[in-house]
């Protein structure tokens, strides 16, 4: 076998220094009825050759080719060959967790950059390096605003991603945590402000928003921040598209920021791994889950950095400890510094605006289609609900055939909205992807019988 | 003068500053194509209260500058692609660059995960193969591979273990702990609503089962345990420990961290486990990439299955895979999406290269450890004489009495040119060795690493100062961490 360094000679010469008579011998303390007694039936070994030939095709079993206006937490960005290239050096690649600082002062500096890039995109005064993604960054900061307050009750968004509110659910559970829901504004498609307010009370812990949110929508985070406060409870942001920090405002006045650093140079990879992250005010840090890289000298006065307050983590503080995170996302945060250190101030500002500017022509033809409108008033970045005259799940099933993977279907998260989809844009859809988009669910809507002369109608309907 | 042929030699080491510090106003590394629809303004898209002009201090560098910076920061990291990585219950064995290669796949890489089930049948196929890989090697009956780490999926184990007594009048309130066990698992427990309870180990390094008899009662809902536990130790009574628990109406979790013992020669299916998880990155090879990502699946004994993280992996009549999300008994979502899947991939590169010549890898692993312990037996203590499976424990006992302890030779095998074991733990051995070569290693490798550690064991008895001052090859000497963490510099400011 290719990846066992010795030879049948080596193995035999070991088993006489240790005086054994056969390699059996050695797995003499397991009892003879706990073991298996025969091989596996699994299928291989496979070549080098062979397993590239067998992930071949499996890859062409999927969606390649296809265009996709998928985002709702997963988004296709530009990532350079550079990262990639770099990523893949074995140094970064096969190395442990930096607990050894004197030859782990690479991975190390790269931590302290991403916590330090972390900062500036989020407002925030320190972050950790990393949570295994959005979705549990957002379950780890609501069990942290549990343990700041001593509260035990949980005002959720309904426009947090679903998926997201489903593992804040599981945690809160085996906790015994109140979770209440509050609702968004049909009009704005914002979180309702007044009834977030009316929801909190002085038992409440936090307040959960996501900004955008899942149906698009740019909260007003200060607002929500002075809602929260004015309870004694803490706000957290979630943020699943961090490329909207390039032209968005900072959540400054959240107390945790809850992000998914997947748009900032991961791939998709059918959702994972990701890179989840926890950004907060320092006066929280104690209470934060998570690694953290932090600056220090040695003997001689050089500067160096060290994973340093182990004292949250579960290998100091055992069942003390602020979570049971051990192993987290170490390389896809690495991927995330190396994408930005690339993308840099200007890059990241310029990808943004794009995203702006696609994501607002793809609205504006869309609109041009019979019965086609924007779901919400809010302001949005890359991603917005639209309204269909048919069920989304039909319109996608015609623009299936050709090779198009249109707007996320709402109805399987919102039961009342079927005939609405979450369309995504990004830098990567040129102006043609936009127009196929559109020629082809014109067709779609025309073969489920909408005309052009609805479209003379509709605008009546607004 | 003779030459001399020391293990390791000063190489060329360039200093290195913050991305930050390179930084200067209107640099890039990365440039897009031109915008091609109308471009807008953002304040005006947005509203001047919502707009952000730009991220205020983001590193402004150019692409070579960016290819030098992580090219030196990469030269002061210790990798399994330069050596051996002894550290005990870490597994650090060698990572394939196939499997790099294919989750890099266009058609892999590129998929998003809310696609349509129609469109993904070559993911879920991967992950059901998968599934079916790791079922056959544990022996358990049904599998999740959602969990993102080992303790995402204590965690899961845990719950499902909640939710089963739950479902049967009683979550009860307790779950006990050996004391070798690592740190996650009385984490875990509390994460998921227990109190913990310790489990003391006999005089041969295994679960004193009289002491777990006495511990088990109505109020315990389970057992986690480790095996090999993290002495390296195969815990023998095993079946009977199960049994005892299974009395009483609790559960046997058991951490698989240590799976690579057993991989092909023992099934914890068959051997009374109710719930187990996997470290993906342990056992099956992706790569540790400085702390993750990972992946710990997490397999369950028939009656738990109904209690599986939502959503569930299923096999349609006709041969198509789908996602079964009614599942009202499960605990529910541990994290959007599948999964680690990028990990799953690699993990599956990983099991098809092998297939059942898996049990190979098992069989080197442990004989590479019992060659380890034979060759420093009577040069370090060992506390316990079990024979060993694929991890040995020594402790510094000899070296103490000349002032020297595990982390100063532990710091001083760094000058030898290999990364340190793991250094004071298990708990239960007081300043611990504990010393996993994995399958990884050539005799040569393992002859090297042998001569060091004979090498610092005599330097601890004549130049105790040596050792203890160590490293003296490393690019920066041992650092200050507890002055870092009394005034704690989490970020780069400007001055």
């Amino acid at each position: 076998m290719r990846y066992l360094p010795k030879s049948d000679a080596e193995r035999r010469a070991i088993l006489d220094e240790l005086g054994l008579a056969s390699i059996n011998e050695l797995f003499a303390s397991i009892p003879e009825a706990c073991r298996l007694g025969r091989p596996l039936a699994v299928p291989g070994p496979l070549s080098e050759k062979e397993i590239i030939d067998y992930f071949r095709a499996r890859a062409a079993e999927n969606a390649a080719g296809y265009t996709s206006f998928l985002g709702a937490g997963v988004y296709n960005h530009f990532r350079s060959v550079v990262a990639d290239a770099l990523l893949q050096r074995g140094e970064f690649l096969t190395s442990y967790t930096p607990y050894q600082a004197e030859i782990s002062q690479g991975t190390l500096q790269a931590i302290f950059e991403f916590q330090t890039l972390m900062c500036q995109l989020t407002g925030q005064e320190v972050a950790n390096a990393s949570m295994y993604d959005g979705s549990t960054a957002a379950a780890e900061a609501a069990m942290m605003t549990v343990r700041l307050t001593g509260r035990r009750r949980l005002v959720i968004s309904r426009a947090l991603n679903p998926e997201y509110r489903q593992v804040v659910d599981t945690y809160a559970s085996d906790l015994g945590l109140e979770v209440v829901e509050t609702g968004f504004d049909a009009k704005t498609g914002q979180t309702d402000l007044a009834a977030a307010q009316a929801a909190t009370d002085d038992t409440t812990a936090a307040v959960i928003v996501q900004s955008p949110n899942f149906l698009g929508a740019l909260e007003p985070v200060a607002q929500f921040a002075e809602a929260a406060h004015g309870r004694g409870a803490l706000l957290v942001v979630a943020i699943a598209e961090a490329v909207s920090l390039g032209a968005v405002r900072a959540p400054a006045e959240a107390d945790i920021v809850a992000m998914e650093a997947q748009s900032l140079g991961l791939a998709p990879s059918f959702g994972g791994p990701f890179a989840g992250v926890i950004a907060t005010r320092e006066k929280f840090v104690r209470q934060m889950p998570g690694r953290l890289a932090g600056q220090a000298t040695d003997g001689e006065g050089r500067r160096g950095f060290v994973l340093t307050l182990a004292t949250r983590e579960q290998h100091i503080r055992r069942e003390k400890a602020t979570s049971n995170i051990c192993t987290n996302q170490a390389l896809c945060a690495l991927a995330v510094t190396m994408h930005l250190a690339l993308l840099g101030k200007e890059g990241l500002r310029e990808m943004a605006a794009q995203n702006l500017a696609k994501a607002r022509y793809a609205v504006a033809e869309c609109e041009k289609l019979p019965g086609v409108r924007r779901a919400f008033s809010a302001p949005f970045f890359n991603e917005v609900t639209l309204e269909f005259p048919r069920a989304v799940r039909l319109i996608n099933h015609e623009l299936e055939r050709e090779r198009i993977i249109g707007p996320l279907p709402l109805g399987p998260f919102f039961p009342e909205q079927t005939k609405r989809g979450l369309l995504c844009l990004t830098e990567m859809h040129s102006r043609q992807d936009v127009e196929r988009l559109v020629a082809a669910t014109r067709r779609a809507l025309e073969s489920l019988g909408v005309g052009a002369r609805e479209a003379v109608s509709s605008p009546a309907e607004r | 003068m003779a030459p001399t042929n020391s293990p390791v030699a000063r190489n060329v080491s360039l200093g290195e500053r913050l991305l930050f510090e390179k930084s200067a106003p209107g640099k890039r590394g990365m440039e897009l194509p031109p915008l091609d629809v109308p471009s807008v303004d953002v304040a005006h898209a947005l509203g001047a209260e919502n707009a952000r002009d730009g991220v205020d201090g983001f590193p402004e560098v150019s692409e070579i500058e960016v290819i030098r910076h992580f090219t030196r920061l990469s030269t002061w990291n210790y990798a399994i692609d330069l050596g051996m990585y002894p550290l005990g219950s870490c597994t650090m064995k060698y990572n394939p660059r196939v499997n790099e290669f294919v989750a890099r796949l266009e058609g892999l890489a590129t998929e998003h995960p809310l696609q349509p089930a129609e469109l993904s049948q070559g993911c879920l196929r991967i992950l059901r193969t998968l599934e079916l890989f790791l079922l056959e090697v544990t022996g358990m009956d049904a599998i999740t591979l959602q969990p993102c780490a080992g303790a995402q999926g204590e965690y899961a184990g845990i719950a499902m273990i909640r939710a089963y007594l739950a479902s049967r009048g009683n979550p009860r309130k307790k779950v006990l702990v050996p004391d070798s066990a690592h740190g996650t698992n009385p984490a875990t427990a509390v994460t998921a609503g227990y109190e913990v309870r310790n489990i003391r180990s006999d005089s041969t390094g295994r679960i004193d089962i009289g002491h777990l008899a006495e511990c088990v009662d109505e109020d315990v809902a389970a057992l986690m345990v480790t095996n090999p536990n993290t002495l390296g130790i195969f815990e023998r009574d095993i079946a009977e420990a199960a049994e005892l628990l299974h009395a009483r109406g609790a559960l046997l979790y058991m951490d698989g961290a240590n799976m690579n013992a057993l991989a092909g020669v023992a099934r914890p299916g068959d051997f009374g486990v109710d719930v187990m998880h996997m470290n993906l990155h342990k056992t099956f090879s992706t790569p540790h990439g400085g702390g993750g990502p990972g992946a710990g699946p997490v397999a369950v004994e028939k009656r738990l299955e109904p209690f599986l993280p939502t959503p569930v992996l299923v096999e349609k009549p006709d041969g198509r895979l789908g996602w079964d999300r009614n599942r009202p008994k499960s605990i529910g979502r541990l994290r959007a999406f599948y999964g680690n899947f990028g990990v799953l991939v690699r993990a599956l590169a990983y099991a098809l290269a092998y297939g059942p010549g898996m049990v190979e890898a098992t069989r080197d692993a442990v004989l590479n450890a019992n060659y380890i312990r034979k060759k420093l037996e009577g040069v370090y203590d060992l506390p316990y004489e079990q024979p060993c499976m694929h991890e040995v424990v020594f402790s510094d006992a000899r070296q103490k009495k000349h002032g020297v302890n595990t982390m100063d030779i532990a710091k001083r095998l760094i000058d030898y040119g290999f990364h340190p074991y793991t250094t004071a733990f298990p708990l239960i051995v007081p300043g611990a060795l504990m010393i996993e070569p994995t399958e990884s290693e050539s005799r040569e490798e393992l002859d090297r690493f042998v001569e060091a550690m004979r090498s610092i064991a005599a330097e601890a008895a004549e130049n105790p100062e040596l050792v203890k001052s160590a490293p003296h090859s490393a690019r920066i000497g041992r650092l200050d961490e507890v002055g870092a963490a009394r005034k704690p510099v989490l970020r780069w400011k400007p001055q």
